[in-house]
């Protein structure tokens, strides 16, 4: 048996990958059900405080910066075990899915507002100055011509975060979310042979590769000259 | 002698320490067109952005077109809507085409229909001469053309005075005719103007009074003709030596 073949037997086990095609493929489902749910929720919810934050009200603003600063700086797997082992002790026990989805979705956000924030304030103060003289009030200011102008300038940073926070489905694993990662790593134990690791890898390429070129297109499409 | 259409009276702006105006009376009667110059710093552009309430005065009265601009129960978004402003950095909003700009306050403040608020701007479009030019956003445009577009957004409101504060100093040397020939047609069809500038030409032209300012004070004030041959303040003179210098 040459090296080839041995690395093909150990890593593109065919049998094996047949096997465990199923698996893997309900790991895709539920990976891409967290992954839309999370990106919904969490940009939203960036989008919410950061318009919130617009509003320029100081209480309301201390505390949307410190519950963003704690979810900017905790490692999301941290808030996952908080949420999944400790949210019980308080009376509300989440399923592994919804406590990713929930700390996911907040880390998201958090990071989400600081990039819309700073589009928001990066738009020039002319440009509010403008709107206002010609009656324009401040919701419509915002909405007709400073978001438009913001979310512009935030579509790439916007686009990796997302990504990266996405990608980040695969740490439900610990809290036993059927995902790609933790259909593949059973499979991979049952099996005694990593092939399923590699279709995972596989699935997440196929997943999250469509978003990067997406991504990428909505950056061309939606820039202008200036 | 006319009821005056903006009627300022007693106005002060502190900006923390700073005190930027101090004690400013200006009242401008329809169809009068009034220049404001002086060093930079003097107080000028913040005394036409009291005007209309961009800046919070921090004592004084203004009232335009008979209403009171600092009247907590005034609705100052209709109000504003009688006061055009044309910017020196022209703020057209960048994502929008020419004729979005101009009908964009026309929809959402005077509550046009899509449709009249397109005929609307491209008639004011038409008269700042960019009726071509609908279609092109504020990048595709020179600096000329866009604040001739600028100019159009405010018109189109039908403003009872229009408010120009420094509106060719970004532009390339060139490109000013075209911004002072739409000014002095707007002057023509009777538009109250209250216009912060340097162009000591189109003052000299085009203006009924002058106003120098210095330190937050208006110095002294009369035609044209009088402010720059023969100004009775020192500072005046200074300024106005300096200025035609160059």
């Amino acid at each position: 048996m040459s090296r080839w073949d041995r690395f093909v037997e150990t890593f593109l086990n065919g049998t094996v990958m047949w096997k465990y095609l199923p698996d893997i493929l309900s790991g895709v489902v539920v990976t891409i059900e967290l992954a839309v749910l999370v990106v919904i929720t969490g940009l939203t919810a960036g989008l919410v405080l950061a318009l919130l934050r617009s509003l320029a009200i100081r209480p309301i603003n201390a505390v949307i910066v410190l519950i963003v600063d704690c979810f900017r700086s905790l490692p999301p797997l941290v808030v996952i075990v908080l949420i999944y082992f400790g949210l019980p002790s308080a009376g509300i026990s989440p399923s592994g899915f919804v406590s990713t989805w929930l700390s996911l979705a907040l880390v998201l956000m958090s990071f989400s507002e600081e990039i819309f924030w700073a589009g928001i304030t990066s738009v020039a103060r002319g440009q509010w100055e403008a709107a206002r003289s010609t009656g324009l009030t401040f919701g419509q200011t915002l909405l007709h011509v400073v978001l438009p102008q913001a979310l512009r300038l935030t579509i790439p940073p916007l686009t990796n975060r997302t990504i990266a926070i996405t990608k980040g489905t695969a740490l439900g694993t610990v809290v036993a979310v059927t995902e790609i990662l933790g259909q593949a790593s059973s499979a991979m134990s049952n099996s005694y042979n990593p092939s399923p690791l590699m279709m995972g890898a596989a699935a997440y390429l196929v997943l999250f590769f469509p978003v990067v070129v997406v991504g990428r297109w909505i950056e061309t499409r939606f820039a202008w000259k200036r | 002698m006319a009821a005056p259409i903006v009627d300022a009276r007693g106005l002060h702006k502190h900006f923390g320490a700073l005190h930027v105006l101090r004690g400013v009376d200006l009242s401008v009667v329809e169809r009068e067109l009034v220049f404001i110059i002086g060093p930079s710093g003097s107080g000028k552009s913040t005394l036409l952005r009291c005007l209309n309430r961009l800046e919070e005065p921090s004592a004084g009265s203004v009232v335009v077109d008979g209403i009171d601009m600092l009247d907590p129960r005034t609705d100052i978004n209709h109000a504003r809507q009688r006061i055009g402003m044309v910017f020196q950095s022209f703020n057209l909003y960048p994502h929008m085409t020419a004729l979005g700009n101009v009908t964009l306050a026309l929809r959402k403040v005077a509550g046009k229909s899509r449709a009249a608020a397109e005929e609307l701007g491209r008639a004011a479009l038409a008269r700042v001469g960019l009726a071509d030019r609908a279609g092109h956003t504020p990048g595709q445009l020179s600096g000329g053309q866009q604040q001739r577009v600028a100019i159009a957004r405010a018109i189109a409101l039908e403003p009872r005075v229009m408010l120009f504060d420094e509106p060719t100093s970004a532009l390339d040397p060139e490109l000013v005719g075209s911004v002072l020939e739409v000014m002095r047609a707007l002057r023509e069809s009777g538009m109250t103007m209250i216009v912060v500038s340097h162009e000591m030409g189109f003052a000299r032209n085009a203006a009924d009074r002058v106003l120098f300012m210095d330190h937050g004070a208006i110095v002294e004030e009369g035609p044209p003709a009088a402010i720059f041959e023969r100004p009775a303040h020192e500072r005046t003179r200074s300024f106005i030596g300096q200025i035609q210098r160059h």
